[in-house]
C-alpha cells in the first residue's frame, strides 16, 4: 500500500464517525422527507404516491397561508428589533464599567432559561387577570390588554418573549465588538469624530459580518418558531392568531397523521430559508466588509 | 532516557488503535441496541407490555387492576403485564407501531381510535370478543358504540365518563335562586347566568354565572346540545346546519351581552383543576364539567357547596332534555404487537364487572358495563354517581364522532369558535368557513382511503 493510499485510508478512518452520521441520520432523512413530500403518508401506512399532490393542497390551504402570515408577522416585527435591541446591549455591556462580568451575566441569564420555562412563566407574567405586567399597568391608571387573549397582542407577546431570551445574540455581537481594533477608535479621535460618528464610521463597519451572521441566524429562527407558541397558546389559540408554521407542521405530522403533507410544508421552509438567506448574502454585499478579504 | 518515537512509527499505530476503538465502539452500540429492541428471555412467562396515558390516582387505579391480574389469572396462565404511564401517548404509539415496535396493549382516547383504526394500525377484537363471549349487551349501547367502528370491534372500555351541569349552591343563595331548581333550559341557564354576573364598584367582573368557552373542551359539540351533527356519518359535513348555526348565537349572546374581550380575560384567570379553576374558586357559578370534576373539589375546595344536574335544554326540543356528552377511555392491541393473545386475555379480565368497578372505583367515575353493582354505586365517593351513570343511558345521549379526520375538524371549530366568541365573525360565517375547509379535506380523505383500498394497503 503506497502512502498516499494508507494517508487515505487513515482520512476515511478519521472522518468516518461523521460519514456514518451524515448519512444515517441527515442525508438519508432529508432524502426520505423528498420522496414522502410526494406522496400520501400517514406513518403508519406504506405510502402512496401523489405527485404534486400535497403542494396543490397546500397552495389552497387556508390554515397553511394564515401560518405563513402568522409566522411572517412574527418575523418582519422580531428580526430587526431583536437585532437593534441586543446590539444596542451590547455596545452598553462592551463599555468600561465597574462590575461588568455581573451585567453581561445578568443580561445573558434569560438565554439559559429553557423555552418551555420561559414560556410557563410569561404565561403568568403577562396574564391579563393575575399577571404582573397588567398589575403595573393597573398601578400607573393603564387598563392592560389582554396578552393572551386577545388576538391584537398575542403575537406582540411571543415577540416579547423572543426579544427577553436574546442573550446568545447579543454575546455574539460583543465578541465582534470586542474584536475592533482600539487603533481605529484612536484615528477617528484624532480626527475629531464623536461617538455617534465612531459608532456609525468604524463600529458598524467593522461588526458587518457578525450583524448579517445575526440576521441570517434570527431568520432561520423565527421562521422555525416553534416551543413557546406552542405551549402557550396550543392549537394557536385565541383564533389561529399565534398558529405558527412550524407548529402547523408538526400537527400535520403527528396529529393529523399527515406525514407527506408535512414533510411537503418542511421542503417549503427549507427553500423560503435559503431564498431569504441568499437574498440577505446578495443585499449585504456591498455593506459586509471583511477584514481578510 | 527519553525516547522519541518518529511519525513513521506512530501513524499506524494511531491509527491501529483508532481503527481498534471505532470497531469496538460500534459493536458494543450493536449490542446495546440488540439488548433494547429483543425482549429479555422470562423463561415460559409471556410479557405483556401496556402503555397508558394516566398518572397519579388514576394511574395507581389501573395498577391495582394490572397487579391483581399478575397475581392471579396471570400467574396460571403464565402472562405478566408489565404497566407503564407514558406521556403523550397518541404520538409515542403512532411512531412505535410505523417502527413494528408497539406495546401490546394502549390506552388510547375515543378521539384517535377511528384514526389509528383507518390506518390498520389496530387489531380488530372481534374475535377474541366472541371467543371469550365479549358482547354488545354487557355495555351501555353508547360506549360500545365507541368501541365498534366500521364493522369492527377495536376496543374496548376502561373508565367512561359523562359531563353535566355543575352548580355553586351558595352562590344561587345568595342570588335568591333555589339551590334544588337548577336551571334545565337555556333560557333559563342565561336568566340565572345574568342574575349570578357580578361586577365590583370600578364596573370589572367578579364573578360570572356562566361562560360557555369555559373549559372549552367541548366547544365543538354545542350544536349537539340544539339538535346538530358534525356529519352525516357518511361523507357530508353538517357543521353549518341551522341547530349548530343556532348553538352558536346562543354562544355569541354571552359575547355582546358581557363583552368579548372583558369575558376572556376574566376566564384567562383560571387554571382547570387547581385553586384557580373558575368553579372551584367560585368565581364562575355554572360549568359544563365531568364526572371527574368531584375529585378536584375534593382536593381544592372541600367546603364548595355544589351540586350536578342534567345540562340544559332548548325550551322547543324537549326531546333533547338531559343530554350528556358519554366518551370513554380505551384499551387498543396496535398492529404488529408480539402477544395479542396475551394481551387480550388481560383486557377480558378487566372487562368483568369486578375487575371492572374497581378500577372505576379508584379512578372515582361511573362503569361502563351494562350491569353496575349496588356495592359501587353505594360506596362511590361521588355523590353524583348515579347520575352521571344513568345520562349516558338515555337516548338523548352523545358521543364523540368517530372520524379519521376529527382531529383537524375539531382544530377547525376551535378556530371558528374564538372567532364567534370574540364576535370577529357571524356563526354562520364562521361555520361555512369551517364547513367548506372541511369538506375538502374529508373529500381527500376518503379519496386517499379508497386509493389505498385499490392498492391492497
Amino acid at each position: 500500500m503506497s502512502y498516499a493510499q494508507r494517508q487515505e485510508r487513515s482520512g476515511w478512518l478519521f472522518v468516518s464517525p461523521w460519514v456514518v452520521g451524515f448519512v444515517g441520520f441527515l442525508a438519508y432523512p432529508v432524502l426520505a422527507s423528498l420522496y414522502y413530500s410526494f406522496t400520501d403518508y400517514s406513518v403508519l401506512k406504506k405510502p402512496i404516491w401523489t405527485g404534486f399532490d400535497n403542494f396543490i393542497q397546500l397552495a389552497h390551504d387556508e390554515v397553511f397561508w394564515q401560518s405563513l402570515k402568522n409566522t411572517a408577522y412574527f418575523s418582519l416585527f422580531f428580526i430587526p428589533l431583536s437585532l437593534i435591541l441586543t446590539l444596542g446591549l451590547a455596545m452598553l455591556l462592551n463599555t468600561k464599567v465597574r462590575g461588568m462580568a455581573f451585567y453581561r451575566t445578568i443580561f445573558y441569564l434569560p438565554s439559559l432559561v429553557p423555552q418551555v420555562a420561559t414560556a410557563v412563566l410569561f404565561l403568568w407574567v403577562f396574564n391579563s387577570e393575575h399577571g404582573l405586567v397588567n398589575a403595573f399597568l393597573a398601578s400607573i391608571g393603564i387598563n392592560g390588554p389582554g396578552w393572551l387573549t386577545d388576538p391584537a397582542w398575542t403575537k406582540f407577546t411571543i415577540i416579547l418573549l423572543g426579544l427577553w431570551g436574546g442573550g446568545n445574540t447579543m454575546i455574539i455581537y460583543l465578541a465582534g465588538l470586542q474584536e475592533v481594533p482600539q487603533s481605529l477608535y484612536e484615528a477617528a479621535e484624532i480626527d475629531g469624530a464623536r461617538a455617534w460618528q465612531k459608532t456609525k464610521n468604524v463600529t458598524l463597519p467593522m461588526i458587518s459580518p457578525v450583524i448579517l451572521f445575526n440576521m441570517i441566524m434570527g431568520i432561520i429562527g423565527a421562521i422555525q418558531m416553534f416551543t413557546a407558541p406552542f405551549v402557550m397558546f396550543p392549537s394557536g389559540t385565541p383564533a389561529h392568531s399565534t398558529y405558527f408554521y412550524a407548529a402547523y407542521l408538526y400537527d400535520s405530522a403527528f396529529r393529523f397523521h399527515n406525514m407527506g403533507y408535512a414533510c411537503a410544508m418542511g421542503w417549503i421552509m427549507f427553500v423560503l430559508i435559503l431564498v431569504l438567506t441568499m437574498l440577505s448574502m446578495r443585499l449585504s454585499e456591498k455593506h459586509v466588509y471583511y477584514g481578510g478579504s | 532516557m527519553r525516547v522519541r518515537l518518529s511519525s513513521k512509527v506512530m501513524k499506524p499505530i494511531a491509527s491501529s488503535i483508532l481503527g481498534t476503538l471505532f470497531v469496538a465502539v460500534t459493536v458494543a452500540l450493536a449490542v446495546v441496541a440488540e439488548m433494547i429492541t429483543i425482549p429479555p428471555d422470562y423463561g415460559n412467562v409471556t410479557h405483556v407490555t401496556y402503555w397508558e396515558k394516566w398518572t397519579g390516582f388514576e394511574s395507581d387505579a389501573m395498577k391495582t387492576v394490572v397487579d391483581r391480574y399478575n397475581s392471579t389469572e396471570g400467574k396460571k396462565k403464565h402472562i405478566f403485564v408489565e404497566f407503564l404511564p407514558v406521556g403523550d401517548i397518541e404520538a409515542k404509539v403512532l411512531i412505535a407501531t410505523s417502527g413494528e415496535m408497539p406495546p401490546d396493549i394502549a390506552g388510547l382516547d375515543t378521539l384517535d381510535v377511528a384514526a389509528f383504526a383507518d390506518n390498520n394500525a389496530l387489531m380488530p377484537l372481534d374475535n377474541y370478543c366472541n371467543q371469550y363471549g365479549i358482547k354488545a349487551s354487557d355495555y351501555i349501547p353508547t360506549t360500545w358504540s365507541m368501541m365498534y367502528y366500521r364493522n369492527h370491534v377495536f376496543a374496548l372500555p376502561t373508565t367512561p365518563d359523562s359531563n353535566a351541569l355543575h352548580y355553586n349552591r351558595a352562590e344561587f343563595r345568595a342570588a335568591g335562586l333555589d339551590p334544588n331548581k337548577p336551571p334545565t333550559t337555556f333560557d333559563e341557564l342565561d336568566a340565572v347566568s345574568e342574575k349570578l354576573t357580578k361586577k365590583d364598584a370600578n364596573g370589572k367582573y367578579v364573578q360570572f354565572g356562566f361562560i360557555p368557552a369555559d373549559p372549552g373542551w367541548w366547544n365543538w359539540g354545542w350544536g349537539y346540545f340544539f339538535g346538530g351533527t358534525l356529519w352525516d356519518g357518511k361523507d357530508k359535513i353538517t357543521c353549518n346546519s341551522p341547530e349548530n348555526i343556532r348553538a352558536w348565537e346562543w354562544v355569541a349572546s354571552y359575547s355582546k351581552k358581557y363583552g368579548a374581550t372583558a369575558m376572556a380575560a376574566f376566564k384567562s384567570g383560571f387554571a382547570f383543576g387547581s385553586s384557580s379553576d373558575g368553579f372551584i374558586s367560585g368565581k364562575e357559578a355554572m360549568q359544563l364539567q365531568g364526572v371527574w370534576m368531584y375529585n378536584f373539589i375534593q382536593q381544592f375546595n372541600p367546603k364548595l357547596d355544589w351540586a350536578a344536574a342534567p345540562f340544559p335544554h332548548p325550551a322547543d326540543r324537549p326531546d333533547l332534555a338531559e343530554m350528556t356528552f358519554a366518551d370513554s377511555d380505551n384499551l387498543v392491541i396496535p398492529a404488529g404487537a408480539k402477544h395479542p393473545e396475551e394481551a387480550f386475555d388481560f383486557i377480558a379480565f378487566l372487562q368483568k364487572q369486578p375487575n371492572m368497578e374497581l378500577l372505576c372505583m379508584g379512578q372515582r367515575k361511573g362503569s361502563p358495563l351494562a350491569k353496575v353493582s349496588d356495592w359501587f354505586l353505594n360506596n362511590h365517593p361521588n355523590p353524583y354517581i348515579r347520575l352521571f351513570s344513568d345520562l349516558p343511558k338515555l337516548k338523548s345521549a352523545r358521543t364523540p364522532p368517530m372520524m379519521g379526520i376529527f382531529n383537524e375538524y375539531n382544530d377547525a371549530l376551535g378556530e371558528a369558535f374564538d372567532e364567534v366568541c370574540l364576535l370577529q365573525k357571524t356563526p354562520k360565517e364562521a361555520l361555512d368557513g369551517v364547513h367548506d375547509r372541511i369538506q375538502q379535506v374529508l373529500d381527500h380523505y376518503l379519496r386517499i382511503t379508497k386509493l389505498r383500498q385499490a392498492a391492497g394497503g
